[in-house]
């Protein structure tokens, strides 16, 4: 249930404590927010989460614009995962729209967004270890993602911000030599996570440093409204994936991996085994996307789409747990509403404010890196 | 999902009910009957995770709709709990002792759209919006071109296109304007 950790006007003005400001340029921040901070000592007593910086007013601009004029903001809106935001804005469009995309076009959607999914949690192993000092790591990682983004350039012409699953389908099939391009940079992370479950997981001051910090108690994963690995790590099998399988996740060999613990070390152990998970996935899919047929659905001009009045909720596993997209339509060429939900919006503000009571300043990073969090996605 | 809402139909006097698909749903509910309601699907029908919390501006009928959507892990099931409240003066029960998140969701829509939550904690803190005193900026009829033209200036030397315009000469000039 909802608990205050509020400090009294009075005491704040006693002298005892210091407000200090974790953000929003502090290199252990995910992102443009900060954290306004009350310390006693070395400790933290209170914490404020603050977002607004990089507000660009993604809904309000969206419900301007014509349903095909969204694409190129959609994918804005999480700059490490934007295929998340190009498939549920697609999907959603779809489901109210009624149009069927072809067989082929799913199984290299799903191809996209595993491979959306690895690079994003090469990325953060990097800045998960980075915040506990280890910064080597970070190099390692990201050299890594940046062979993911000459793939994904390969697959759809750009490196971040894709803009290849529109509706109907994808924009293009795989080039020519793409699958064994992706094989062999699939091989070389496996052999990188080898290395980091040797020098991060394996690590004495990492444990140290990581075990018991940020610890979430299972009783309050459905108050808090807590999802993917930092509710798996806890013991939940819970992912959308598998509990309500979408693109062809149904047609694929995967387990939902749990911890026993959901804590920073923990959730650094979770994330580590979806890595090798998500690398597994992918070598399935190279094996089983079709090679012919149809990519994309037959579409009328998209200058004068008119969806029919309709609300629906799609939603899907991003790398942090259920990311959905809310639609309404009126019947006109213009959205009547999105609502994007995604999970930062708690785990970055009510289950950050709790846990990070009583941690060290030092580990204030490493406790919010081990939440993975975007605030764009929480201020749209 | 059938069976719930007949069951929340009878109990709690749902004036709509609509099935988007087999796992998810649309009920209303009277302003008064939200907290019981959300109550009962959180502690018997296992409605346990509040994916989210938000409002649709009905300008033309003076109304908001506000969306609760619950989600069931036991049967996969989504059911969006609606209310329409008074567009003037806007204001609905807190539920922030529900779900420990639900304040985040009441502090931004009361500041995104006005809407008044009693009770709701840190509900009246700025949230995205940073010395804020214009109306709420998700209303309808805000209107973003007056507002931009009065903030920010136009730099010398840029044009303005209509992009559907554009689109249409550019791109598609074959299709006119079918």
């Amino acid at each position: 249930m909802f608990e205050l950790h509020r400090i009294p006007e009075a005491e704040l003005e006693s002298g005892k404590y210091v407000k200090l400001w974790h953000g929003p340029q502090h290199p252990g921040i995910t992102g443009n927010m900060s954290l306004e901070l009350t310390l006693s000592g070395d400790d933290v007593v209170e914490c404020k989460t603050h977002v607004g910086y990089l507000h660009r007013g993604f809904e309000k601009m969206m419900e301007r614009r014509t349903f095909i004029q969204n694409f190129p903001i959609v994918c804005r809106i999480a700059v490490p995962e934007p295929t998340f935001n190009e498939y549920l804005y697609a999907a959603a469009v779809e489901e109210l729209a009624g149009i069927e995309v072809p067989d082929r076009a799913q199984w290299l959607r799903c191809l996209n967004l595993e491979m959306m999914r690895l690079a994003s949690f090469l990325m953060w192993l990097g800045g998960a270890a980075g915040s506990f000092g280890m910064s080597t790591v970070y190099q390692w990682t990201v050299t890594h993602r940046d062979y993911m983004l000459d793939l994904f350039e390969e697959m759809t012409g750009a490196r971040i911000y894709h803009m290849y699953i529109t509706p109907g389908g994808v924009r293009a099939p795989l080039p020519e030599g793409f699958t064994e391009r992706t094989r062999s940079v699939m091989d070389g992370i496996e052999k990188l996570l080898y290395e980091i479950e040797r020098v991060v997981l394996n690590n004495a001051v990492f444990k140290l440093r990581s075990q018991g910090l940020g610890f979430i108690d299972p009783s309050m994963i459905d108050d808090y409204g807590i999802v993917g690995p930092n509710a798996r790590a806890a013991g939940l099998a819970r992912d959308v994936r598998k509990d309500s399988p979408y693109l062809v996740y149904d047609q694929l060999d995967f387990e939902t991996i749990t911890g026993d613990k959901s804590d920073a070390y923990n959730r650094t152990v979770q994330r580590y085994q979806e890595m090798h998970q998500c690398i597994s996935l992918i070598r399935q899919m190279l094996d089983q996307t079709p090679t012919s047929g149809s990519f994309h659905a037959d579409l009328p001009n998209v200058l004068h789409w008119k969806i029919p009045a309709g609300q629906t909720y799609v939603k899907a596993e991003c790398t942090r747990g259920e990311y959905g997209y809310f639609l309404v339509t009126d019947g006109s060429e213009y959205l009547r509403r999105v609502t994007i939900r995604g999970p930062s919006y708690t785990h970055a503000i009510a289950v950050m404010e709790k846990l990070v009571v009583g941690v060290n300043i030092a580990d204030v990073a490493g406790l919010m890196v081990s939440l993975h969090t975007y605030p764009p996605e929480i201020e749209r | 999902m059938q069976q719930l809402c007949e069951r929340m139909t009878a109990q709690f006097d749902c004036d709509m009910v609509m099935h988007q698909k087999p796992d998810l749903s649309f009920l209303r509910v009277d302003k008064d009957k939200l907290e019981s309601a959300l109550v009962y699907l959180k502690t018997h029908e296992g409605f346990v995770h509040l994916s989210f919390v938000t409002v649709i501006d009905y300008i033309e009928d003076s109304f908001f709709r506000l969306n609760y959507m619950l989600h069931n892990y036991e049967t996969a099931a989504n059911l969006a709990v609606q209310v329409d409240i008074e567009r003037e003066a806007a204001s609905m029960h807190s539920i922030h002792h529900l779900w420990a998140q639900g304040w985040t969701y009441q502090r931004e829509l009361k500041e995104m759209y006005g809407i008044n939550f009693p009770g709701s904690p840190r509900v009246d803190e700025e949230f995205v919006l940073e010395g804020w005193d214009g109306p709420p900026p998700m209303l309808r009829d805000f209107d973003t071109v007056k507002f931009c033209e009065g903030r920010f200036t136009v730099r010398e030397g840029r044009e303005s296109q209509d992009v559907k315009q554009t689109m249409r000469d550019n791109i598609y000039p074959e299709r006119g304007e079918a």
